[in-house]
C-alpha cells in the first residue's frame, strides 16, 4: 500500500481509538477532578458494560439495532446502579481517602471481574454490529460500524460536555470540584454529587465499552488496556482537566493510530509510556493541566 | 476406619483409669496423624483397586478458556470410556482438575499442588506454550511426569526436561513443514506472514521461513501480533501489495475480530489465504462476517467437519465425546469445538494407560517412574484406533514428541472440506537433542 491510503487508514484507526478513548478517560478524569479519588476499578466498568451489551443485545435476537440500542440505555442503568453501590457501600465509608480508595477499587476490581467470569464465564462472546456494511476505498475496505463509533462517541462527548457547562447539575459539580466545603455551605449536598459523579464517571466507560463492543468482543479480561491508557490519557491531560483529557486522548489515540500502522503496536505503547514519564519529570501538572492551586 | 479403631480403644481404655484414657487417646490421635493406619491400608488397596490419580491441568480461564472447556470434555470423556472398560490395568483412573488460568505462574504452581497437595501420579493437559514452559521446570523438579498437549515446539526442541512428553499431537515444525510444499505448489511463493508475538507464533515463523525458502519460495513479510491485541486492521496494512498468499495463525479470545476485519480490509480483492485451524477454533463458520474465507485454506490436524471418508474411529470418537458432524456439541450447534487440538487429549490418556500397563506402574515411587517414562520413550508407533482417532502416528522417544498426517482443508459454502492429507515423513525433521541422556 502506498503512503497516502497508508496514511488514511492510519488516521481512521486512530481517530476511533481517539474517541472511545477520550469517552473513557472522561469518566476516570471527572471522578478524579470532583472526588479527588483513582478508580483503579473504571477499567471494569468498561468491561462491565460489553458484558452487559452481549446480555441485552441477546434479549431480542435478530433484531441487532433494537438490541444495540437497549444494550447502549441498559448497560449505562445498570453499570450506573453498580457505582452508586458502590459509592454507598465502600468509597463513602472510606471518607474518600486517597489512599484507601486506591486499594478499595483495586478490591473492586478483582470483585468485578471475579462475578463477570462466576456467571458470565471465561469467553469471548460476539455481539452482532447494529447496521453492518462495508466502506469501499479504492486501496482497502472499512468497517462501516467504526464511522458509527466515532459519530456516536463525538455525540456523547458533546452531551457531556453541554451537561458540564450548560446545566444547573454541571454547576454543582463544578461547584463541589473548586471548593468542596465551601459548596457544602452552600446547601450542595455533597455526598449526592459524589454518587452522581462516581455514576456518571462508571456510565462514560461502559457506553464505551458497550460502542467497542461489536468491534472486540466482550471478555471478562478486556477492562485492563483501557484502564492503562486511561490512566496514561488523565495524566497527560493533567489529573481532572476534563478538556485535557480530551485533547490528550486525540493525541495518544492518533499517534497510537499512526504509530502502530506504519511500525508496531509495541512501539506505539512504548512511546506512549516513555512520553508520560516525560511529562511527569518535565510539566507535573500534564500537558494541558494548570498550575496547582 | 482409623475412627472406629480410635474408639474401641477408647472404650478399652476407659475401663482403666482416666490418666490412661488420656494416653490412650493421645496413642490413637498420634496414630492417626501420622498416617500409619490409613497409609498401610491404602498400600493394601494399590495392589488390587485403588486409582491411578492423574492431574488435569486445564485453561479453564484466561486466554485459553475455549480450548480449556473442550479439552475438559474431551478428557472426561475418554477418562470415562477407559473407567467403564477396565481401567489401567484394573485401577480406575482418578481425575483432579485444577486450573490455571492460562497463566504461567500459576501453571507452575497448579503442577506443585498436585504433586504436593493431591499427590497425583502424573500431570497431564497444558496447552498453551508459555504455560508449559513455565510450568515444564516445576515438573521437572519434582520429578512428576508431565504429559502435555500443546503443539508448541518447545518438548521436542530439548529445552525442558526428561519428565515432559507430548505423546498425543505433533508440534509446530512438524505441522508447518509438512505445509510448506503444498502451499508453495498450489498458492504461491511470496508469503506474508501474521503470528502471535511469543514463542508459538516465533515457532510459526522461523520454520515456515525456512520451509518456504527451501520451496522456492520467501517470507516476503512478518507480522507479529501481540498476544494480548484486541483489533487488527492496523496490520493487515504492512501486507505487501506482491504478497501472493497470506498466512495466518491467531489465538485467544479476539480470533473471530482479526478473520472479519480481515475480511473487511481485503473484500473479494484478495491474496491467496492459508491459515491454521487455530484462527478458527471454537469459532463457528456461520458467524457473520466470516463470508469471506470462502475460498481460503486451513491447516487442520483432525478435520472438524465429518468427511466423505470418515473413519470408523473419528466416529467413535465424537460420539463420546458429544460432537456432531459439523464439529460442534452435540446439545448446542453453536457450541464449536477445538477439534484440531483436543483429540490429543483422548491420544495422551491412552499413551500413559499403556505406559502404565506396559511398564508395571504401582505407585509413584521414584522406580517406578523411571520405568514408566523408559516405557514411553521405548514407543515408536500408534496404529489408528479408537485410542488414536486422529490416525496412525510415529512416536520419536529421543524427543518425546509424536509424528502425525495433517491436513489441508478448503472452506466452501461454510464448511470446511479435506483437499490435501500428508504423510507423517513430511513432518519429520533431524532431532536436535535426545532427552534419554539426561539422569532420572
Amino acid at each position: 500500500m502506498s503512503f497516502g491510503p497508508h496514511l488514511l487508514l492510519a488516521l481512521l484507526e486512530g481517530t476511533v481509538t481517539a474517541f472511545v478513548l477520550a469517552l473513557t478517560a472522561l469518566g476516570l478524569s471527572l471522578v478524579f477532578g470532583v472526588m479527588r479519588i483513582v478508580n483503579v476499578a473504571h477499567g471494569e466498568f468498561f468491561m462491565l458494560g460489553a458484558v452487559l451489551a452481549w446480555a441485552f443485545s441477546s434479549l431480542v435476537p435478530g433484531m441487532p439495532a433494537l438490541g444495540f440500542l437497549l444494550a447502549l440505555v441498559g448497560s449505562a442503568l445498570v453499570v450506573g446502579t453498580v457505582a452508586i453501590a458502590a459509592d454507598r457501600l465502600i468509597l463513602r465509608r472510606l471518607n474518600y481517602a486517597p489512599e484507601a480508595t486506591i486499594v478499595a477499587t483495586i478490591g473492586l476490581l478483582y470483585i468485578i471481574q471475579q462475578v463477570v467470569l462466576t456467571v458470565y464465564g471465561p469467553n469471548a462472546h460476539p455481539v452482532v454490529p447494529p447496521i453492518n456494511f462495508r466502506v469501499v476505498f479504492p486501496w482497502f475496505g472499512y468497517s462501516g460500524y467504526k464511522l458509527v463509533v466515532i459519530g456516536a462517541s463525538a455525540a456523547l462527548l458533546g452531551a457531556t460536555w453541554y451537561t458540564l457547562t450548560r446545566t444547573r447539575l454541571g454547576l454543582i459539580m463544578r461547584a463541589t470540584q473548586f471548593d468542596r466545603e465551601t459548596a457544602q455551605s452552600f446547601g450542595i449536598p455533597v455526598d449526592r454529587v459524589y454518587s452522581a459523579v462516581f455514576a456518571l464517571g462508571a456510565m462514560l466507560a461502559a457506553v464505551a465499552g458497550v460502542l467497542i463492543v461489536p468491534i472486540q468482543q466482550a471478555h471478562y479480561l478486556m477492562g485492563l488496556d483501557p484502564l492503562l491508557l486511561s490512566f496514561i490519557v488523565v495524566i497527560l491531560g493533567g489529573l481532572g482537566n476534563l478538556r485535557g483529557t480530551v485533547m490528550a486522548a486525540f493525541v495518544i489515540g492518533l499517534s497510537d493510530g499512526v504509530i502502530s500502522v506504519f511500525f508496531s503496536a509495541t512501539l506505539a505503547k512504548i512511546i506512549a509510556t516513555l512520553f508520560v514519564a516525560l511529562v511527569l519529570v518535565v510539566r507535573r501538572e500534564g500537558l494541558f493541566g494548570e498550575k496547582a492551586r | 476406619m482409623d475412627h472406629s479403631k480410635k474408639d474401641s480403644n477408647t472404650k478399652r481404655l476407659i475401663r482403666v483409669s482416666r490418666r490412661n484414657v488420656i494416653k490412650g487417646l493421645g496413642a490413637a490421635s498420634a496414630l492417626t496423624a501420622s498416617g500409619l493406619v490409613p497409609g498401610a491400608m491404602r498400600y493394601a488397596q494399590a495392589q488390587s483397586s485403588a486409582p491411578i490419580k492423574i492431574g488435569f491441568q486445564a485453561h479453564l480461564t484466561g486466554i485459553g478458556a475455549a480450548y480449556g472447556r473442550w479439552y475438559q470434555r474431551t478428557t472426561l470423556a475418554a477418562v470415562k470410556l477407559i473407567n467403564d472398560t477396565g481401567g489401567i490395568g484394573g485401577r480406575p483412573i482418578e481425575l483432579v482438575t485444577e486450573d490455571d488460568g492460562t497463566d504461567p505462574k500459576r501453571g507452575a504452581e497448579v503442577v506443585e499442588k498436585f504433586a504436593t497437595e493431591h499427590k497425583v501420579d502424573f500431570v497431564f493437559g497444558t496447552l498453551f506454550s508459555h504455560v508449559v514452559v513455565g510450568s515444564a521446570p516445576t515438573a521437572g523438579q519434582l520429578k512428576m511426569p508431565y504429559f502435555v498437549v500443546s503443539e508448541g515446539y518447545h518438548v521436542a526442541s530439548g529445552k525442558l526436561n526428561r519428565y515432559v512428553f507430548q505423546p498425543g499431537i505433533t508440534d509446530v515444525r512438524s505441522q508447518v513443514i509438512s505445509m510448506a510444499p503444498w502451499v508453495a505448489g498450489n498458492l504461491g511463493k511470496k508469503v506474508a506472514m501474521i503470528f502471535p508475538d511469543y514463542a508459538f507464533g516465533h515457532d510459526h515463523r522461523d520454520f515456515f521461513t525456512k520451509a518456504i525458502a527451501a520451496q522456492g519460495g520467501e517470507a516476503i513479510k512478518h507480522i507479529p501480533v501481540p498476544a494480548t491485541e484486541t483489533s487488527y486492521t492496523r496490520y493487515f496494512a504492512q501486507i505487501p501489495a506482491e504478497t501472493e498468499v497470506i498466512y495466518h495463525v491467531m489465538v485467544g479470545p479476539g480470533v473471530l475480530t482479526f478473520v472479519k476485519e480481515m475480511g473487511e480490509h481485503f473484500g473479494s480483492k484478495r491474496p491467496q489465504i492459508f491459515g491454521f485451524i487455530d484462527s478458527l477454533e471454537a469459532v463457528d463458520m456461520a458467524s457473520p462476517g466470516l463470508e469471506f474465507l470462502d475460498g481460503t485454506y486451513f491447516w487442520e490436524a483432525f478435520p472438524r467437519y465429518a468427511q466423505k471418508d470418515q473413519s470408523a474411529f473419528d466416529k467413535f470418537y465424537r460420539q463420546a465425546v458429544g460432537v456432531n458432524e459439523n464439529g460442534a456439541a452435540v446439545d448446542d450447534p453453536k457450541d464449536v469445538s477445538t477439534y484440531s487440538h483436543m483429540f490429543g487429549c483422548w491420544e495422551t490418556l491412552y499413551v500413559i494407560k499403556a505406559a502404565v500397563e506396559q511398564s508395571g506402574y504401582r505407585s509413584a515411587t521414584p522406580k517406578d517412574k523411571a520405568a514408566l517414562i523408559e516405557s514411553v520413550e521405548a514407543m515408536t508407533d500408534f496404529a489408528e484406533s479408537n485410542e488414536h482417532p486422529q490416525g496412525a502416528k510415529k512416536f520419536n522417544g529421543q524427543l518425546h514428541q509424536v509424528f502425525a498426517h495433517q491436513s489441508i482443508s478448503k472452506v466452501e459454502g461454510g464448511r470446511l472440506n479435506v483437499v490435501h492429507r500428508t504423510a507423517i515423513e513430511d513432518g519429520m525433521y533431524e532431532p536436535e537433542a535426545d532427552y534419554r541422556t539426561q539422569s532420572l
